[in-house]
């Protein structure tokens, strides 16, 4: 089966069992070391390292579509904001009557505006179930209806990058606004317990820790599993001869859509694993900045590759913990530099230059991002 | 029930995924009629009342100076340019102009470009298992399984196109004539019933020139084969049928003698190229 | 007249000037007219100010305004009026009324406050205006005009037909006209409704919704039809002032898109930190102005070409240092040129400042032009919207007219043959991309007049840019312009019932779905080149 194929693979079993490796090191650092010991984990690392995890699910989502499909989507943080507003849904519902309004229905920032009563598309949000399928519903029907347009007229490269980005901006502006009904500037925030149990206690945190753990393996087990497939090798056909591909009878905007809806699904379910981390959602994950980085995590890492993706989001992402920590100013200086020296000198990332030797079979010999002249002709 | 089970029937295809191919219908004469096709791009026609008919299992050869519009042509049936007037029908049933390129492809129209135009990430075999004839759709291609009848069914290809040796190898590292040979066995791979072949002989040794005749006069018969080909040596040792375009509309038709005697086709392309 | 007979008394009236001072202050007819006032009982108080109006003296106005404002005192001991200038504490400041030289400090005790009641502080300011009238410079006049409509009074009918009788201006006739006529109106007089249908002026309108509510029959029917033709002529004011912000916010645009219409149409290349150099040219147009101290003007016109080659310089260190690496691949362009981006806004707030710097607007640019009651048009907006066609008119004429546009257009199409053709590629590359920058420094320098000047200033326009530049067709100027305007007034058109950010968001979806539509822009390139 396409999903299980990859477990026969070499590169995907050592992911897997660093990843499993890791969440088992850190979870009895955390729980069995003394607080004392400068072994020990704590739980504010433990949340620190849920976030990158959600970060490199979210990056493999990236890759899928721009290593392997060629679409540079400058608008992921759109997917992945979703998702969290979604979860952040559930969340607020979960507050009940402690708020500080102590309404048992209306979330806080409703009753501030006052609003008389739930707005429709905030009924069921109650309940965890219809919230974790909105989590891929909403990422997944806006990608849908997007990526059914854009590819059906064949919009693609730079256009697409560029209304990817107006779509995401676009987006940040309506959340902004109070009337749209999920708490404009301030977002969603002020999280008390997700599935009956406190946010704020480190057992639960270690639980998010893991299940994004887990995501992350099963994300990039369900990539994999696409791009060893024959559906793969498509999509890297349409990534570079889309033409060719069509006239062999393949539907490319098909391929193309599929692939783009699977990508913002698995973005949701990061958004949504990240803000019971982080405790508050809000318009800024709409930035259009935020989505050009997280582009630029997978091109560090290595584009095509996925676990590339990984590496790439875990390593800039730590870096700006300790940028912001040490020298906030600096940091916006090191990420534009980042962002510079990485296309201008390390086109295939940290992975093609680790690992360059081990797949050379697999491995795109011509730059993936550059459609080859024999393509052009065929466009022409 | 009955519609739970209807649905949960995996077997089931839904009408609006079923791809529509169907038979082509050739009872009533020819493969491919383009009847009175005009295009122009910003005022400058490039197809002008093209009149053509190719008739099953024929090997047409069609020549014509730059510009002539071969390509344009070639665009027209495979779905990628809309004309401006006119229509093009495959077989009796199937009005090309209704339908998209994928669908014109599974529909038995297969086509090499200009530049050879292969898959230079894949591998040589993996080329061909895209080309392959089997269900297209995004689903079962994504479940798709390698089985032994199509790999045989691909390596004989690859001894038909001689690139046994190179199976495993990108198909970005292959020579140009290679991966004209390669785009050709992706043809072939298609089974398609008619075949549209740009320049497929442009930098291949005369030796790589003789086989690929050898290829297309063996196709001819079973398969309608349409080839657009500036090589006049090797359309004379392939051509039962030339037609001549100029100026987006057919100037001469007939055997390769009639047509280099023809005054006409001397003066605008054959004068030019003595 | 001759112009030796012209001097003469140009020469003789400077005299009399100079003399003024100098003339002894007991012969000045200003001061008995003060007296006076100051004497006059209650009852006497209008025949005073009426002997002081028409007595035609220019310090009249400064008089009545003192008085108007309890300012008008008399010294106890000398009797004379003087104005105070100061009346707090224990010692007033003082000076002369008919000199107007400061006359320092005296007790308060010596003073008497010269009293006025508020009947005649009510019609004071109708005096005043009246006194206006008779200024000699019209605009001064119309003003007046415009601030006596709605205060006129049966004291004030009699001068103001007087006065109109004597009136040859006509804007300023039609003013006292309307003044006239809202008086009437109120008075009952049904004539008097149709002067006042002619006027956009808000008063107007408020005269004549009185009498709507009024219990004259005929006259509030008579009202209510001079209305709906006002709320006509109204609605097309309205309808142009929303044309012209269109035009303007679409000037904006259009200026923001047009550089990158160069470098992203014509070269191909994405660059998003097209924003920043547009920052740039806004910065260095403060820059200019702190060079420049006093002199906002000069300096704006200065950062013209400054903001040009400042941010062009920027534009050729991208090229040589980034962009000439990246030929070819157009995402990577993307993200390199965003690094970029951001390097230039931090570099901004690390070297000058986060915090917006405020960009002075020269005296000549601020204002608006008064076209009617209800039309009023920015000056700095229309000069920006001159500068965008001036900007654009030079671009198209460089891209048509010049080697430099031959040979872009040469090597855009085809590359190797330009060069096989001994065209050096790489400079018109390096030409091209200035041009490009340069241009959305002069953005710059046009925008530092509308908006803040911040490091956010570029990012606020990069989105927007490049929207119309693929609205438009990329690599049509034309397409730009015309998608930068429409774009504009669309969004204009929206505002007064979207609201500022629904209306944003409305049109980005509808590049959106019309991008959707036609890949290509509204006015695509066909044929082979488009695709080659």
């Amino acid at each position: 089966m396409w999903l299980t194929r990859p477990l026969r693979e070499r590169s995907t079993q050592i992911f897997l069992g660093v990843l499993f490796a890791a969440l088992v090191v850190v979870t009895f650092l955390h729980l069995f070391m003394p607080q004392d010991s400068a072994l020990h984990v704590s739980a504010y690392t433990v949340t620190l390292l849920g976030k990158y995890l959600c970060y490199a699910l979210l990056a493999v989502a990236v890759d899928l579509v721009w290593g392997y499909l060629g679409i540079l989507s400058l608008g992921h943080g759109a997917f992945f904001a979703l998702g969290g507003y979604a979860m952040g849904m559930y969340l607020m519902r979960q507050i009940g009557d402690r708020g500080t309004y102590g309404d048992p229905v209306l979330p806080d920032f409703m009753v501030f505006l006052n609003w008389q009563e739930l707005p429709w598309y905030w009924l069921g949000f109650d309940m965890a179930w219809f919230a974790f399928i909105m989590v891929l519903l909403a990422p997944g029907i806006l990608a849908l209806v997007f990526g059914f347009l854009a590819f059906r007229s064949r919009v693609t490269g730079v256009y697409l990058s560029i209304i990817t980005q107006a779509l995401t901006f676009a987006l940040m502006l309506a959340f902004f606004r109070n009337e749209m009904g999920f708490g404009g500037n301030n977002g969603l925030t002020d999280f008390r317990d997700i599935l009956g149990f406190n946010l704020r206690t480190d057992a639960t945190r270690l639980g998010l820790f893991i299940a994004t753990g887990i995501a992350l393996g099963i994300g990039y087990l369900i990539c994999r599993g696409i791009v060893t497939s024959k559906l793969g090798r498509v999509s890297i056909a349409c990534r570079d001869a889309e033409a060719r591909t069509r006239f062999l009878g393949y539907r490319v905007e098909r391929v193309q859509l599929f692939v783009f809806v699977v990508s913002a699904m698995l973005a949701g379910v990061a958004g949504a694993l990240y803000v019971p981390q982080v405790g508050i959602i809000n318009p800024s994950e709409f930035s259009p900045i935020f989505s050009i980085e997280i582009v630029v995590w997978v091109a560090l890492g290595g584009r095509a590759t996925l676990y590339g993706a990984v590496i790439g989001a875990i390593l800039v992402n730590y870096a700006k913990t300790v940028f912001t920590g040490v020298m906030p100013d600096a940091w916006l200086f090191a990420l534009g530099g980042l962002f510079v020296l990485v296309t201008v000198f390390l086109p295939k990332g940290i992975a093609g230059l680790l690992f360059e030797r081990r797949k050379k079979r697999k491995d795109p010999d011509a730059d993936p991002n550059t459609p080859s002249d024999t393509e052009r002709e065929a466009t022409a | 029930m009955s519609i739970i089970e209807e649905l949960s029937n995996r077997n089931r295809v839904f009408n609006f995924l079923t791809p529509v191919a169907s038979p082509v219908d050739v009872r009533h004469g020819p493969i491919l009629y383009l009847d009175d096709v005009n295009v122009s791009f910003d005022g400058f026609k490039a197809i002008n009342n093209l009149n053509l008919t190719i008739d099953d299992g024929e090997l047409r050869c069609i020549i014509g100076p730059n510009g002539a519009g071969k390509t344009t042509m070639m665009d027209i049936i495979t779905g990628k340019t809309a004309p401006d007037t006119g229509s093009v029908w495959f077989g009796s049933r199937h009005n090309l102009l209704t339908m998209s390129e994928p669908d014109i492809a599974s529909l038995g129209i297969g086509r090499k470009f200009q530049k050879p135009t292969v898959f230079e990430a894949l591998t040589v075999f993996e080329n061909l298992e895209l080309a392959m004839a089997t269900d297209k759709r995004v689903i079962p291609t994504l479940r798709a399984v390698m089985k032994v009848e199509y790999r045989d069914r691909i390596d004989e290809v690859l001894e038909t196109i001689n690139l046994q040796a190179e199976r495993d190898q990108l198909a970005g590292i292959l020579s140009h004539g290679q991966k004209q040979w390669l785009e050709i066995g992706m043809l072939l791979m298609q089974k398609p019933r008619l075949l549209l072949v740009d320049e497929p002989v442009a930098g291949m040794t005369e030796q790589e020139m003789e086989r690929t005749a050898e290829l297309l006069t063996s196709l001819a018969g079973k398969q309608s084969v349409v080839v657009v080909e500036h090589d006049m040596g090797f359309v004379r040792s392939i051509a039962r049928k030339v037609t001549v375009l100029h100026q987006g509309s057919v100037l001469a038709e007939g055997t390769m003698d009639q047509v280099s005697n023809d005054p006409e086709v001397i003066k605008v392309y054959l004068g030019e190229e003595a | 007249m001759s112009i030796i007979r012209s001097l003469t008394l140009l020469f003789i009236a400077l005299i009399s000037l100079l003399s003024l001072p100098a003339q002894a202050q007991e012969d000045d007819p200003g001061r008995e007219l003060l007296i006076n006032l100051a004497e006059a009982p209650a009852s006497k108080v209008e025949e005073a100010l009426g002997a002081i109006v028409s007595s035609g003296d220019p310090r009249a106005r400064s008089w009545l305004e003192a008085f108007g404002s309890n300012r008008l005192s008399r010294i106890k001991d000398t009797g004379d009026v003087v104005v105070v200038l100061n009346n707090r504490g224990r010692d007033w400041e003082i000076a002369n009324p008919l000199t107007g030289e400061n006359m320092g400090d005296m007790s308060r005790r010596e003073l008497d406050r010269v009293a006025i009641n508020n009947r005649i502080r009510g019609q004071l300011e109708g005096i005043i205006a009246m006194l206006d009238l008779n200024a000699a410079d019209p605009d001064v006049r119309e003003a007046s005009a415009q601030d006596i409509m709605g205060k006129v009074d049966a004291t004030l009918v009699k001068p103001l037909e007087a006065r109109l009788e004597l009136e040859e201006n006509a804007a300023v006739r039609n003013r006292i006209e309307q003044a006239l006529a809202i008086y009437r109106v109120s008075e009952g007089d049904i004539e008097a409704v149709d002067i006042l249908a002619g006027s956009l002026h808000p008063r107007a309108r408020a005269a004549l919704n009185n009498a709507v509510r009024g219990d004259n029959p005929a006259l509030a029917a008579k009202a209510k039809q001079a209305l709906a033709t006002i709320e006509q002529k109204l609605k097309l004011n309205r309808a142009a002032e929303t044309l012209y912000f269109g035009l303007s916010l679409g000037s904006v645009l259009v200026l923001a898109a047009i550089g990158l219409a160069i470098t992203f149409g014509v070269m191909g290349v994405i660059n998003m930190a097209h924003g920043e150099l547009i920052m740039l040219g806004a910065y260095t147009t403060w820059g200019m102005q702190q060079l420049l101290p006093g002199q906002p003007g000069l300096a704006l016109i200065l950062s013209i070409p400054a903001g040009f080659m400042v941010a062009a310089t920027a534009g050729i260190i991208i090229e040589r240092s980034v962009i000439q690496y990246l030929k070819g691949r157009p995402l990577e362009t993307l993200l390199a040129t965003f690094g970029i981006s951001l390097i230039l806004q931090q570099l901004v707030r690390t070297v000058i400042s986060p915090q917006n710097r405020t960009v002075v607007t020269p005296e000549w640019m601020s204002g608006s032009l008064v076209v009617n009651d209800a039309l009023s048009l920015t000056l700095n907006r229309m000069y920006v919207l001159g500068f965008a066609l001036v900007v654009f008119a030079l671009l198209m004429l460089i891209m048509r007219k010049t080697r430099l546009g031959l040979e872009v257009r040469a090597v855009t199409q085809n590359r190797k043959m330009a060069q096989s053709m001994g065209i050096r590629a790489t400079r018109v590359d390096i030409m091209t991309f200035a041009l490009g920058s340069g241009v959305a420094g002069l953005a710059g320098v046009a925008l530092s007049q509308l908006t803040n000047v911040g490091p956010n200033l570029g990012q606020n326009y990069i989105i927007d840019s490049f929207m119309v530049v693929v609205f438009g067709g990329v690599g049509n100027l034309w397409g730009t312009l015309i998608a930068g305007l429409s774009l504009g007034t669309i969004n204009q058109l929206l505002e007064p019932w979207a609201g500022a950010v629904l209306a944003k968001i409305i049109v980005l979806v509808f590049i959106i779905l019309f991008i959707q539509k036609r890949p290509k822009g509204l006015f695509p390139q066909k044929g082979r080149a488009a695709e080659g």
